[in-house]
């Protein structure tokens, strides 16, 4: 059964004619060809897929798109561009905290949803907030130091 | 910037876009290529590795692939220094049977040592080739002639017979021949005189990979693309007993649904139909299950009574082993360990007049393509493999098996390309994991405290069931209903060795025997796993070492460095012991603990110490790292920022793998096939990382991605021996022996 939904995603809308309970992940990825949002276990377990609702980080597999009708989707395309990023991209990168970078949607989104909340996290919130992203590169310390310097930067 | 980032579109185009501009092969029939340097060998024509471009461009072409590890980055800047151009002139063509050269499997931590070797050279005679065509066009001697970013110019500025005294590779672009066979007669650059080499450069692929731009094989759209999705057997050796396909083809945008023996698909014009396809498919498959899986509880117990082949792979002494002050043994033990890639493997596969084009993160395209043909029963230059990037493997993890995957169902798709990603549990049930491995040790002190007798005993099976040269290695070609069946298991011989690698110790020992007991019968799927057996057979060496110094009454590295002739592992372990504060007399047992582990990877690679704080909780006996500090030699250092981050990444990971992970199964299934089942480390548990690089420009660049994982285990065992007085040997390193026990 499908169903005309309209979603908002980094501030342009669309309507899709899907069925209501499709995770929201496939939607940002095969219909709007975002690339950000991952796949990495669709159980909600690992963080890859994360997007904010309403500035609030959300795992996109396991959140079914008519629940974000009438909300405000914020992918990492919508965070910033390689032309002008984000300051928590922009401290990824000067960080290089990513190695085959496949998890770091997840910790970019995290932590932009973080300093949003809290602007001057100390290290053993940085790590709280992120205690449910998985990396398998063991990038941790790099993308702590990252975070850490967005908030510096952001804080300026 | 020339090169510019790939949009979402373009990034399409490009993949889509088949361009064989050249041939490979030589024009004369090539000899072995022996003494060529690097993948030269196998390579030998010059415009197999680089072409230069009318437009300002340089396309360079390279076997080896990027992995997360900063490969593309490194080798930029090693062919751009070679040819004095800067490095946003290079367009880099990496793992495409099409266009680029054959270089095996970009594994082993051996794409500087080999690829970059071969690129090095390949760009110095290219460079050299230019400059004498320029000398003939600006009626110049070549000695006269310098380059700055691929204008070369007569140095004494004189107007030289011609009017000009400049010109430019894109302008000799049409006029060099690079198709010739390289010489390596031209000696490459001395460090002295690199720009870029052995200076931090970013990597070029990471301001995509934060802002969402198409960076992987996952991100790629083809027009026209469906999603396949597969549905394996509940167990390795399950026979279908009954199908109903149209339960699957029922539901909404089903394409196919394919059935071949055992091996089972569905292809719909949605992903997450897909996805519904194949929960279908397991409703409506009935399976008959035998216990197929070695007794879980018992598991080395088992391996070690399996059928050996022994290879005495070190012999040092005389026969009778000598009288002993003092005699140690102990047995270690190492679980199967999952690659666990945070993105399951994917793979897009299309079928267009007669050719299979596959577009796969698989670690050699070129033995993947080979595999290929075999299972789908085509003519090899029938299929081109093009790699693109996937997330992190590690090893040989399911990569190759889903391209077979979306080749059998864009077979069955009229044309259409498929895409295909494993589930989760595909990934963490199906994947050939890093084998589990029983190592034994003994060992004779002299009234001096010196090591006068070493046995090492492994028990391993082999570490590579990559794509082979006999049988078919791919996961689904084993489950058609004409099966193709698996190859022989293979050695990999010393000195790199497979399960065997590092067994033989780099200590100086007067008398050792060192042997491999190779088990070839596999009860569980296995294969390359970072480090190989190394994490092992030095996980057993070091901590050993660690009895032993405390056998003899030495400080820990105060007993290695009597052992140890070799300088530049001195060294590394000095740089350590310095930077981490080491001191001899810490106290012991407080449950604060400090330890102590170090290798020469392979014996032949980077040497890598490392000292590892832990704190014990006495009533949980939970094991937290706080520190580690770690020193590494890898002789000539390309990017020190990617050498810094693959290092960091090494012990983080050696962390997770030495305190949480083993595969979980029953005498029927796997059973740790998701995250809750298999977790890896969390941020809260990360140590503080520092990592120290001893440089040396003048030595040869060796071989570093895997160089942690072995000495992270030993010194986190050698910590929680000294916090505890407890002696763990079997990893993981669980907290249940620990609780309450000491203190
Ligand atoms: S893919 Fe959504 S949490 Fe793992
Ligand atoms: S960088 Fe590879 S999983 Fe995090």
């Amino acid at each position: 059964m499908t169903d005309v939904i309209e979603l908002t995603v980094n501030g342009r809308t669309h309507q899709l004619d899907i069925a209501p309970d499709t995770p929201l992940l496939y939607v940002l990825r095969n219909d709007l060809e975002l690339n950000g949002a991952k796949f990495g276990c669709g159980l909600a377990q690992c963080g890859a897929c994360t997007v904010l609702v309403d500035g609030k980080p959300v795992r996109s597999c396991a959140y079914p798109v008519d629940a974000v009708q009438g909300r405000a989707v914020t992918t990492i395309e919508g965070l910033g561009t390689i032309e002008n990023p984000h300051p928590v991209q922009k401290a990824f990168i000067e960080e290089q905290a990513a190695q085959c970078g496949y998890c770091i949607n997840g910790m970019v989104m995290t932590a932009a949803a973080l300093l949003k909340r809290n602007p001057h996290p100390d290290d053993i919130a940085i790590r709280q907030a992120l205690a449910g992203n998985l990396c398998r590169c063991g990038t941790h310390a790099r993308i702590l130091r990252a975070v850490g310097r967005a908030a510096r930067e952001m804080a300026r | 910037m020339i090169t510019l980032p790939l949009t979402r579109r373009r990034f399409g185009q490009a993949l889509g876009a088949l361009t064989v501009a050249f041939s490979l092969t030589p024009p004369v029939c090539a000899a072995t290529g022996a003494g060529l340097p690097g993948s030269l060998a196998g390579n030998r024509m010059l415009d197999a590795w680089l072409r230069i471009n009318s437009d300002g461009t340089v396309t360079v072409c390279t076997g080896k692939v990027e992995l997360g590890q900063g490969i593309l980055t490194a080798l930029e800047q090693i062919a751009a220094d070679e040819l004095d151009i800067a490095p946003e002139r290079i367009k880099l063509i990496s793992g495409d049977t099409a266009q680029t050269p054959d270089e095996g499997f970009t594994s082993g931590s051996q794409s500087i040592e080999y690829g970059g070797t071969a690129l090095r050279y390949a760009c110095a005679e290219a460079r050299d080739i230019l400059l004498k065509l320029a000398a003939k066009k600006l009626g110049t001697a070549y000695d006269k002639l310098t380059i700055a970013d691929g204008t070369i110019t007569a140095a004494d500025g004189t107007i030289t017979a011609q009017g000009g005294q400049k010109t430019t590779y894109w302008k000799l672009a049409a006029e060099v021949d690079l198709h010739r066979e390289a010489s390596a007669g031209v000696p490459p650059k001395p460090p002295e005189q690199h720009r870029l080499v052995g200076k931090s450069r970013p990597r070029i692929d990471i301001p995509a990979k934060v802002t969402g731009g198409a960076a992987y094989v996952q991100d790629i759209r083809l027009p026209g693309m469906l999603f396949g999705r597969i549905s394996r057997p509940p167990s390795y050796r399950a026979e279908l007993v009954s199908f109903d396909e149209e339960r699957v083809r029922k539901l909404p945008g089903i394409a196919a649904v394919v059935r071949d023996g055992r091996f089972l698909g569905v292809v719909a014009q949605r992903e997450e139909q897909a996805i519904a396809g194949r929960d279908e498919i397991s409703r409506a498959a009935t399976w008959r299950e035998t216990p197929s899986l070695p007794p879980p509880d018992d598991i080395y117990a088992y391996l070690t009574s399996l059928p050996t082949e022994d290879h005495l792979i070190s012999s040092k002494g005389g026969d009778a082993p000598p009288a002993a002050h003092l005699s140690l043994a102990a047995k270690h033990t190492r679980p199967y360990t999952a690659h666990a890639s945070i993105g399951p493997s994917c793979a897009i596969a299309q079928f267009a007049d007669g050719q299979l084009t596959i577009w796969t993160h698989s670690q050699g395209v070129f033995p993947l393509r080979r595999d290929l043909a075999k299972a789908l029963d085509m003519d090899e230059v029938k299929i081109r493999c093009i790699h693109a990037q996937g997330s992190g493997c590690y090893g040989h993890n399911g990569a190759d098996d889903v391209a077979l995957d979306a080749a059998l169902l864009a077979r069955a798709s009229n044309g259409r390309p498929v895409k295909v990603q494993w589930m989760r549990d595909d990934e963490f049930g199906w994947e050939p994991y890093g084998p589990a491995m029983s190592v034994e040790l003994r060992a004779s002190l002299d009234e001096a405290g010196m090591v006068i007798d070493w046995t090492h005993d492994v028990w391993t099976n082999t570490h590579t069931t990559r794509p082979q040269k006999d049988g078919c290695n791919l996961l689904a070609a084993w489950h058609l209903a004409q099966p193709k069946l698996p190859g022989k298991p293979e050695i990999i011989p010393q000195p790199a060795g497979g399960g065997d690698r590092n067994a033989i110790p780099l200590y100086d020992f007067p008398r050792q025997r060192v042997t491999h007991r190779f088990i070839p019968q596999m009860p569980i799927r296995v294969s390359a796993l970072r480090a190989l057996g190394a994490y092992a057979n030095i996980f057993a060496i070091e901590t050993f070492m660690d009895d032993l110094a405390k056998a003899a009454k030495t400080d820990s590295i105060e007993f290695r460095i009597r052992h140890l002739s070799d300088p530049r592992a001195i060294a590394v372990i000095k740089a350590a012991a310095t930077y981490s504060g080491w001191q001899s007399d810490m106290p012991a047992g407080t449950g604060k603990g400090r330890g102590f582990g170090f290798a020469k990877y392979k014996n032949l690679s980077a040497y890598l110490a490392v000292v590892v704080d832990v704190e014990v909780d006495r009533q949980t006996g939970r094991v937290r790292v706080t520190r580690a500090t770690a020193a590494i030699d890898a002789g000539q250092v390309i990017n020190p920022n990617g050498l810094v981050n693959q290092t960091e990444g090494g012990i983080i990971q050696a962390v997770s793998w030495t305190l949480k992970e083993q595969v979980r199964f029953t005498s029927e299934h796997i059973t740790s096939r998701d995250w809750s089942r298999y977790p890896i480390i969390t941020f809260p548990e990360v140590p503080e990382i520092r990592v120290t690089v001893l440089d040396r420009p003048n030595e040869r660049s060796l071989g570093a991605g895997e160089a942690a994982q072995g000495p992270t285990a030993a010194a986190i065992g050698n910590a929680i021996a000294h916090g505890t007085g407890i002696r763990l040997r079997d990893l993981p390193l669980m907290p249940d022996r620990l609780k309450g026990a000491f203190g």
